[in-house]
């Protein structure tokens, strides 16, 4: 099988069989993470660019190491210190990238939808590394990969996610691509931060933190965003730790073995506490080790080749 | 000279007239709407087949000049618009500098006598500098031939004001024309607030805020007296408030556009800029509301909010991009093709919605084929299949969301003041060197 897309776009566009894919793909691929010599020769001869108009710590790093591994030349646009400063257009600086002879451009963007816009100007094929607040989808994979080691399955999980639903592209990936595999999904969050009519995706809602993690096995954990406040939607992050930080008392009701996801960066102390981000329970640390084997599979079978034509 | 147009469907609303019939011209005037004239002097037309109409009047048109000549000025709107099937525009002042005195104003007619070929009303603004202080000279801008006031762009946010322009226009019979938009609420929106601004993860605009501020104006209309004319009202909330007040006899009235009746919030799903447009694509059921509100009276008139832009302004990151949609020459045959053809509106109620209700709103005489006035004549295509190709736009806009739809249903002749300045998405006898 093969990845058929030019793109990824969004978790939207995958099938479950492609997503299933991907998260098979990167489970050598994590294996070589783990080698004493981490470089294979799959992607000798590529070349992908990471082109990044918002700040990130893992996933732009995590692109460009999961490259590297790979054999595929990476470079980093710094855009605060480019030309998009002189004031020239998105698609002026993708043309430009493009003639250089990348293969690949991994893009994050503070605006919805840019990708998409990218995608019909250039030939080069296209990672949404998150867009506004519309899609984080190789987050969603990271994310769905983690729950899949830890539970063996996908099929028929009760996943909760707490905080600011309604800016979150974490979210809204995580919901395309676990919806597809029969997940019961919750979110929960201030009434202020849950999007209209969520619940024709097929979610539950609460403002419960305590109903909305009952009887879970997942709970992924959203960060908080001292601007939403300033913003008028929610009083002050006190209030917010109150009633939606996780700590382990406040797990009590869900499973046993419930485990905690986080796709970073924490503000310990307002959505997480530093307890619970530090235990056992929680899986931080994994989701950034496994986000690089998911670029890793992500960027073979975009610019490799099949799954099948993976001989080490 | 004489025109005679022959055996077309002749539908003239204002006349109660819906029969095949044959429409004399001369010198610019109409002479006679009769059966069978077997007067063959002149240049005849044969229009058999044919739907005949008073000329179509586009109340709300941004044609840009002065000031934005890069995104269309009167020479191309005005073929936009005769191509389009329409014979009188009235343009927004949201130009540069804005329309808000009688300098202005004389300026655009005087442009508009020269490089134009259709006709052309200016409409004033309602604050000075469109800055939402104080009034504008509306005395100065009626003396100038301005036929309404707007602030259009932008809402009246202070009421204070929207009361005072209310009770000032109504010295000069002057509608005021408001852009209804709570902007608290709608801050950094580029959607329509629902299902879909969350799937596609775009800053919602609520229907609520369109809502409030027709509410508002209603009720200050109702403490004035005064006409005013709710722009581009595109929700259910919008069009209950608007048929409650006119239950009530409230001077109030409302255009809506033909996109808002058309396309729906779906749309924005590949963030195709040209979907992006102030108030935004709506959900279902709000368009079904507008329909049903334009069958039972509720909706005076269909005009475009005809907002042509630039290129650079749409060829970009959609939070970034410029609202508005280029839609004069789309307009009458999305009507046609999504409505007429489909069944949910008449061939009479479509004439009477170009015609004689934006007529009637604005106060001015036109909108009949009523002997012995301005000869300006529409005639449709109903059978005529085309498809949206902006590259062929006379309008500098090549912004729509209608591109590479096929339409059923065309504009085919426009006649302004008797003389035939259109035919068949082509100009006719038209000095192109005006169109740089």
């Amino acid at each position: 099988m093969k990845f058929e897309h030019k793109d990824l776009l969004g978790m939207k566009q995958l099938k479950r069989e492609e997503i299933e894919l991907i998260l098979d793909t990167a489970v050598p691929m994590k294996d070589i993470i783990n080698r004493d010599i981490k470089k294979v020769p799959a992607l000798r001869g590529k070349a992908l660019v990471t082109v990044f108009y918002e700040n990130s710590t893992r996933t732009r790093t995590s692109f460009e190491i999961a490259g590297k591994y790979l054999s595929a030349d990476t470079v980093n646009l710094a855009v605060s210190t480019s030309s998009v400063q002189k004031g020239e257009s998105l698609r002026d600086t993708i043309k430009t990238i493009e003639v250089m002879g990348f293969d690949l451009i991994v893009v994050r963007h503070s605006m919805s939808g840019t990708p998409h816009y990218i995608s019909r100007n250039t030939n080069m094929r296209v990672i949404n590394a998150g867009d506004g607040t519309n899609e984080h989808p190789t987050q969603a994979l990271l994310d769905m990969f983690s729950i899949k080691e830890k539970k063996g399955t996908l099929e028929g999980l009760k996943i909760a996610m707490v905080g600011d639903i309604l800016h979150s592209r974490v979210a809204r990936s995580n919901i395309y691509g676990l919806s597809q595999f029969g997940c019961e999904i919750r979110v929960v969050g201030p009434s202020t931060l849950i999007p209209p009519d969520i619940e024709n995706l097929g979610v539950k809602s609460y403002f419960s933190l305590d109903q909305a993690i009952d009887g879970v096995d997942v709970i992924n954990v959203l960060r908080i965003q001292k601007e939403r406040q300033q913003r008028g939607l929610f009083p002050s992050l006190d209030e917010y730790a109150n009633l939606y930080m996780l700590s382990p008392d406040k797990l009590r009701r869900a499973k046993d073995d419930v485990m905690v996801l986080h796709p970073g960066p924490m503000n310990r102390g307002v959505e997480i506490s530093s307890a619970l981000a530090d235990s056992t329970m929680a899986v931080i640390n994994q989701q950034v080790t496994n986000g690089v084997a998911v670029r890793m599979a992500l960027l073979f079978l975009m610019m490799g080749g099949s799954r099948d034509e993976i001989t080490y | 000279m004489k025109l005679l147009i022959k055996g077309g469907r002749v539908v003239d609303p204002a006349n109660d007239i819906d029969a095949i019939m044959d429409v004399m011209v001369e010198d610019g005037m109409i002479k006679a709407v009769e059966v069978n004239i077997l007067d063959r002097e002149g240049t005849i037309v044969d229009a058999t087949g044919k739907i005949v109409c008073p000329g179509f009047i586009d109340m709300h048109v941004h044609l840009r000049e002065p000031g934005y000549e890069y995104k269309e000025d009167i020479a191309s709107g005005t073929r936009a618009a005769a191509v389009g099937g329409f014979t009188t525009v009235c343009c927004m002042p949201n130009t540069d500098p804005v329309i808000d005195s009688a300098a202005v104003a004389a300026f655009v007619r005087e442009r508009a006598a020269k490089s134009g070929i259709v006709n052309v009303l200016p409409i004033g603004c309602i604050s000075k500098q469109l800055a939402g202080k104080e009034l504008s000279e509306m005395a100065d801008l009626v003396s100038a031939g301005c036929v309404a006031v707007t602030d259009d762009g932008q809402p009246v946010s202070d009421a204070s004001l929207m009361r005072n322009a209310l009770e000032y226009a109504k010295m000069f019979d002057l509608p005021v024309l408001s852009h209804c938009e709570e902007r608290s609420l709608t801050h950094d929106g580029q959607m329509h607030e629902g299902y879909y601004s969350t799937i596609y993860g775009l800053k919602g605009i609520p229907a609520a805020a369109e809502e409030i501020m027709i509410a508002r104006d209603i009720i200050l209309s109702e403490l004035t007296g005064s006409h005013v004319h709710i722009c581009h009202a595109s929700t259910r909330g919008s069009m209950n408030l608007i048929r409650g007040a006119k239950a009530r006899g409230a001077n109030v009235s409302c255009e809506v556009t033909p996109h808002h009746l058309v396309l729906t919030d779906e749309m924005v799903g590949d963030y195709d800029t040209d979907t992006k447009v102030n108030p935004p694509l709506r959900s279902t059921e709000h368009l079904e509301a507008l329909r049903d509100a334009l069958l039972d009276g509720t909706v005076d008139c269909i005009a475009t909010d005809h907002a042509p832009h630039h290129l650079e302004s749409k060829d970009c990151e959609y939070d970034l991009a410029a609202f508005g949609i280029s839609g004069l020459e789309t307009a009458v045959a999305v009507i046609m093709h999504f409505l007429v053809d489909k069944g949910h509106l008449g061939w009479s109620e479509m004439v009477e919605l170009f015609t004689i209700g934006p007529a009637e709103v604005l106060g001015i005489d036109k909108g009949t084929l009523d002997i012995d006035t301005v000869a300006d004549i529409t005639i449709l295509d109903p059978l005529a299949i085309k498809t949206v190709n902006p590259s062929e736009f006379y309008s500098k806009g090549k912004n729509t969301p209608f591109k590479g739809m096929t339409l059923k249903g065309w504009p085919w002749m426009t006649i302004v003041k008797g003389k035939i300045v259109a035919q068949q998405g082509q100009l006719v006898n038209i000095n192109t060197k005006d169109l740089i």
